[in-house]
């Protein structure tokens, strides 16, 4: 019933996510220029450059954490403005993952996944469990559940992240480099369950620094640089036969 | 090539574990604590039998007039002789049952609401935050139910005390974390509007506050309309209060990190709900000793508005050493004070210790 509903929605809206000239300023300072990128929906995406590139600001733009000051950003068809009602709609579509987990150190794991289930989507208790238990095998951890974070493993913790976003049923997931504070060996864990999300043709956006994930699941990887978008290409050419002189030299320091 | 034998797990050395180790490590684990356990047992030793041979062996218990006094140690007769009015100031004697069923039934209902896994608390604590003042003040008060009226000028004494800073902790708490969301507010009214009460009542002292409630207050409201003076202190002690409770829940909110705010935001939690189940949670729970640090203030402060005469329990014990009966008996009131002022600071500090042990989830950043 859950797939019915997200294929009606597909044919619904074809374009998970559509940027049109989109703008943003800190103070002064212009971190994303002109932004034009269309998301189609089952598209993976992944998005590098070096840091201070503006990467993570553009993902959090799409759930409004951060607010744009120029030009139109549409998720699901509906546009992302200071409406309350369509953030609202909007961050129920978006499910995101954070570098950080950020998992809510005070409830245990089961509760993390219930929270926003049984208070947003006003799920009966049993049912929003359920659900919670349903993502937790899938990603591996159902004997966590009534574990607090702090008791687990990196690698653990942000698979629960995830399993907390699935909870919601998104149509589309943001990934904020949710690698990048792990050990070596929790990475895998980690990027197998991501694996899985992709092969069942979620809508995925992904910053990562992880190419061989890129290289095994994306349908297009974007390169950005001092808050432009430098090049995209499908991931075989994006590799193989880089454009701009700007996506070698970062390439050659990154492979 | 090296092959790896597991080692098996040896015992520590007995000089390092049990009551030897012990001494070691805490007592003399260097020459210069070595020499301050030393210093310290010799002060102990000349301070200690002096004070219980004063205040226990060589101390004055029974009779009923200052000549029952004739050993050297504290006269504890005098407090005896005068203990129900330290306790309960000028109540009228009969009325008494009033006073002390009320404590009971707080006592009961905190002790209900403290004790773990007891259930239906959501009721008791309703019914403690919404029923009790009410039953509170009949009882206090009186003028229903055939209880004769106590005005308030003549309670006094530790009740009054108990009085002044329980209903100051009950409006500060909730006060202090409204101030404390204001401040942090994105909307500029709500925003100057916090800074502008906090600022305002942290920089004037209580002292200033309680005469200015005493003295100034009634010559800007109409004649004809007559507030209480309890209650007029009870308004200023709660505003003073609640704007030092407001910095302090502040300096938790902002020791959370940003990541628990935007997760609780990108998972399409309302303001509200993530103050509420996220937020507040956890910043009260980092200040729970700044919280416990501002009641036990609270509870010490209350001694101020002897100043604007209201006969508190330390200033019922003042006014009583001008007794010509009991003359000289300052010291032993004093310590008597101080002793039922360290009885309830010091249950609430631990209690506050076995909540942040209760409350430990094992996330230490």
């Amino acid at each position: 019933m859950t797939e019915n509903a997200t294929q009606q929605e597909s044919t619904k809206h074809p374009i998970a996510i559509e940027l049109k000239e989109m703008h943003k300023w800190y103070g002064d300072f212009h971190v994303l220029k002109n932004i034009n990128l269309t998301i189609k929906r089952g598209e993976r995406i992944i998005i590098c450059g070096p840091s201070g590139c503006g990467k993570s600001t553009l993902i959090r733009c799409m759930n409004r954490l951060e607010v744009h000051q120029q030009g139109e950003i549409w998720v699901d068809g509906i546009e992302l403005d200071d409406d309350l009602k369509h953030i609202e709609k909007i961050r129920r579509d978006i499910g995101m993952v954070f570098q950080q987990f950020n998992l809510f150190p005070h409830l245990t794991v089961l509760e993390n996944c219930c929270l926003a289930p049984i208070w947003v989507l006003k799920k009966p208790k049993k049912e929003a469990e359920d659900t919670a238990m349903h993502y937790l095998e899938r990603v591996k951890i159902p004997d966590q559940a009534d574990k607090y974070p702090g008791q687990l493993s990196g690698g653990q913790q942000q698979r629960v992240a995830i399993a907390r976003s699935l909870c919601m049923n998104p149509n589309i997931m943001l990934f904020d480099e949710p690698t990048s504070a792990l050990d070596p060996e929790m990475i895998k864990e980690v990027l197998d369950v991501m694996v899985d999300l992709a092969n069942e043709g979620m809508t995925m956006l992904c910053v990562t620094h992880e190419m061989g994930f890129a290289k095994s699941v994306a349908d297009r990887v974007i390169f950005m640089d001092s808050g432009e978008i430098i090049e995209e290409n499908d991931p075989e050419s994006f590799f193989s036969n880089p454009q701009s002189d700007r996506t070698k030299l970062f390439l050659s320091q990154i492979l | 090539m090296i092959v790896h034998t597991p080692h098996p797990d040896l015992p520590p050395p007995s000089t390092s574990v049990g009551f030897i180790g012990w001494l070691r490590n805490n007592l003399f684990s260097s020459p210069i604590n070595s020499l301050f356990t030393l210093a310290a047992m010799y002060l102990l030793y000349q301070l200690l039998p002096p004070f219980f041979n004063w205040a226990f062996f060589d101390a004055n218990w029974i009779g009923d007039t200052k000549e029952a006094c004739t050993n050297d140690g504290a006269c504890w007769v005098f407090i005896r002789v005068r203990f129900n009015q330290f306790m309960f100031g000028f109540y009228p004697p009969s009325q008494y049952w009033r006073v002390i069923s009320a404590f009971l039934l707080f006592g009961g209902l905190i002790a209900y609401l403290l004790i773990d896994g007891l259930p239906k608390k959501a009721w008791i604590a309703a019914f403690t935050i919404l029923g009790y003042p009410v039953a509170a003040y009949v009882l206090f008060y009186g003028g229903f139910f055939g209880l004769p009226v106590v005005e308030t000028y003549r309670w006094g004494g530790l009740m009054l005390t108990l009085i002044l800073s329980t209903v100051g902790m009950f409006f500060a708490l909730p006060a202090g974390i409204v101030l404390a969301l204001g401040r942090q507010s994105v909307m500029p009214v709500a925003r100057s509007l916090s800074i502008v009460f906090i600022e305002l009542w942290r920089g004037v002292p209580l002292i200033t506050v309680l005469f200015m409630s005493s003295v100034m207050l009634p010559l800007f409201i109409p004649e004809n309309v007559r507030i209480d003076k309890l209650i007029r202190a009870l308004i200023g002690i709660s505003m003073f209060q609640s704007a030092y409770m407001a910095e302090v829940v502040r300096g938790g909110l902002q020791a959370l990190p940003k990541g628990q705010n935007e997760a609780a935001e990108a998972l399409g939690l309302s303001y509200w709900q993530s103050m509420y189940l996220i937020v507040l949670p956890q910043a009260l729970k980092t200040v729970i000793p700044g919280i416990v640090n501002t009641f036990i203030e609270l509870f010490k402060d209350t001694s101020l508005v002897m100043i604007i005469g209201l006969f508190d329990l330390l200033s019922i014990i003042q006014s009583s050493f001008t007794d010509a009966k009991w003359l000289g008996f300052s010291v032993e009131g004093y310590v008597f004070a101080g002793l039922v002022y360290w009885i309830f600071c010091f249950s609430m500090s631990q209690y506050s210790q076995h909540l942040e042990r209760k409350l430990h989830t094992g996330h230490k950043r």
